[in-house]
């Protein structure tokens, strides 16, 4: 043992508030998933393939081929842009849930569990890791408009930053909110896959939502990511099936529901 | 600093309701170095669990240094630090990633947790390796950092659940030399769990625990002399063992033979028959050999359960004292 290391450090570490330890808990749980998203830049990558393919093939398979929505013409592959986003973020937002199970199937949730944190401050952390990631691709995904002749003013993007920011944050919550008690990461992915396909073929991310038959309408209506999708293409295309304050009512409940489970539900797992 | 009452946890699963933790009651002083020895499925990580504001209890409470664990867990949280039975670590992080990490959470400033960082990983051996990924390291080494990484914050309590568990005699004794150092630097109180017997051997008091209750509680010595002061094993041919375990029964009244290896088993020796030399002389059967020994824990347990902690004996050897002598 060398305990001749002359200096082993103060012992005394100075007690903060318990806000000011949380919010400093936070961002050392979310400075942990930027970290690991940069070392494992084959996810990073891997990420892209599928937004990719259905932009371009899908896209560009169904150019031309469907009326496109409310009679204006336009380039398919711009309309299904804004939905194409949104299946980014929806399915590496949801990866965070992934994140959650697969720390709790190495053991590593132990180690934050007994820290002096709030279970509040870890539900927060980690949704922020989450969305950053998801953000930072679908931010790298909306370069590509030029490609298909769509411009965007700084100012649009700014607001699909913040739209995108806000379904990122309903989506890892939901993640999150499902990972509770959930202990193999397979099973979370195959739970993942029921969720998350209907609710984004649900959402008039690749069709637009009037004049569906009835109960598909119905649907879309419950699905609380059409109003996302809704908005993000009124910003991008001007186009909006909704007003503007339903989609945000839509996006902000959403988002509001699922954080609450989240908190509520990490909470009851273990003791506070 | 930690006091348990009427502990009771009950684990509600498919199958049934599980008495994991069946009624506790025990102090541990500050300073003290308090061991809870039992098989598996004795419900010490449980216990731990409850101790650490992972679980909650069913029912009893738990407070330590007066904080109650289920009313203000944040401060309970602040003052230990727990080696989990299991790995805990992010092994897509570094060693120091991981130390930081943990720093961070705990309120250490960022010099501290250099200071920190830089004596705990020297310490435990790791510091030339400290910038390599922890899915590089070996088990000992990870559970090497995960030892500095539970101690990096100075906890007033530290709770190890089988801390040295799969790892060879020379981690484990500079694992234990720096938990004893700790100890006196700051005064740390050491909750440890085990099934190794020689580790809780150097315990200040010593709980056995089976099937969620104490059988036992005292200190090494203390619980050692229950025994009687020796333990005799003797060596004979195969055939005649029974005859000469009748025949101590009938002469010396001893009764509880433990066998060893074939033609061999051991009994301890009753504290009023005075010398094992006296009482072997009168066998008439040929003895081949003959060990006198003092008793360990193992001898403790088996006495009191009626069985061996699995997989502990071959740890235990080199602790014993033997004596042997051909007759
Ligand atoms: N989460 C759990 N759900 C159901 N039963 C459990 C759970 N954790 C532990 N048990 C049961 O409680 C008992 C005690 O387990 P444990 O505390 O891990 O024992 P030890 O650490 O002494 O080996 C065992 O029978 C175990 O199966
Ligand atoms: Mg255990």
């Amino acid at each position: 043992m060398k305990t001749e290391v002359a200096y082993r450090g103060s012992t005394n570490i100075t007690f903060s508030s318990p806000l000011l330890r949380d919010l400093r808990a936070i961002y050392t749980l979310w400075f942990r998933d930027i970290i690991r998203l940069w070392r494992d830049k084959l996810r990073l990558i891997g990420a892209f393939v599928q937004p990719l393919l259905f932009l371009f093939i899908l896209g560009g398979g169904l150019k031309g081929r469907v009326l496109t929505a409310g009679n204006t013409h336009m380039n398919y592959q711009s309309f299904i842009f804004p939905g194409i986003l949104a299946m980014s973020i929806l399915f590496t937002a949801s990866f965070a849930g992934i994140a959650v199970v697969w720390d709790r199937e190495v053991g590593f949730l132990k180690e934050v569990l007994v820290a002096p944190l709030s279970r509040t401050a870890i539900v927060i952390g980690k949704v922020l890791g989450g969305s950053t990631n998801s953000l930072i691709q679908a931010t790298i995904l909306m370069g590509l408009t030029p490609v298909f002749g769509m411009h965007l003013s700084f100012w649009k993007v700014l607001m699909a930053l913040g739209i995108m920011m806000m379904i990122a944050v309903s989506q890892t919550a939901m993640g999150i909110a499902l990972s509770v008690r959930m202990s193999s990461s397979q099973g979370f992915m195959v739970l993942l896959n029921f969720i998350i396909l209907p609710l984004y073929f649900l959402s008039g991310a690749m069709f637009p939502i009037n004049g569906l038959p009835n109960w598909l309408s119905v649907l879309a209506h419950l699905d609380p990511v059409t109003y996302g999708v809704d908005l993000l293409r009124g910003v991008f295309l001007g186009l909006h099936y909704f007003s503007y304050p339903e989609d945000l009512i839509g996006v902000c409940l959403f988002g509001a529901v699922m954080s609450f489970l989240a908190i509520r539900l990490f909470n009851q797992e273990s003791p506070s | 600093m930690v006091k348990v009452r009427h502990l009771k946890k009950i684990f509600y699963t498919g199958k049934g309701a599980r008495t994991a933790v069946n009624g506790l009651d025990f102090d541990v002083r500050k300073g003290e170095f308090f061991a809870l020895l039992g098989p598996n499925g004795a419900g010490k990580t449980t216990t731990i669990s409850i101790l650490s504001t992972i679980l909650k209890p069913t029912e009893g409470t738990v407070s330590i240094d007066s904080l109650d664990v289920t009313q203000e867990p944040h401060r309970v949280r602040q003052k230990i630090g727990v080696i989990f039975q299991d790995p805990s670590l992010d092994d897509r992080l570094s060693a120091i990633e991981n130390m930081d990490f943990h720093g961070r959470l705990y309120g250490m400033s960022s010099l501290q947790r250099k200071e920190r960082i830089q004596f705990m990983l020297s310490t435990v051996d790791l510091w030339e390796r400290r910038h390599d990924l922890v899915r590089t390291y070996s088990g000992g080494m990870r559970r090497r950092l995960e030892i500095a990484r539970g101690l990096m914050h100075f906890p007033e309590l530290l709770i190890l659940d089988e801390p040295t568990i799969g790892l060879d005699p020379a981690t484990r004794r500079t694992i234990w030399e720096y938990v004893h150092f700790a100890r006196k630097e700051w005064g740390m109180t050491i909750l440890l769990t085990t099934h190794y017997l020689e580790e809780a051997e150097s315990a200040d008091r010593l709980a056995i625990m089976n099937e969620g209750r104490f059988v036992a509680l005292d200190t090494p010595e203390n619980l050692k002399k229950q025994v009687g002061p020796e333990i005799v094993t003797l060596e004979s041919d195969p055939d005649k063992i029974e005859l000469i375990k009748s025949f101590l029964c009938e002469q010396f009244g001893i009764k509880e033979f433990r066998d060893e290896r074939i033609g061999s088993f051991s009994f301890p020796l009753p504290a009023d028959i005075g010398n094992a030399i006296h009482v072997v002389q009168k066998i008439t059967v040929p003895i081949q050999a003959m060990t006198i020994r003092s008793p360990d824990l193992d001898d403790v347990f088996i006495q009191i359960t009626g069985k061996g902690v699995s997989s502990s004996s071959e740890a235990a050897s080199p602790f014993h004292r033997v004596y042997r002598g051909k007759l």
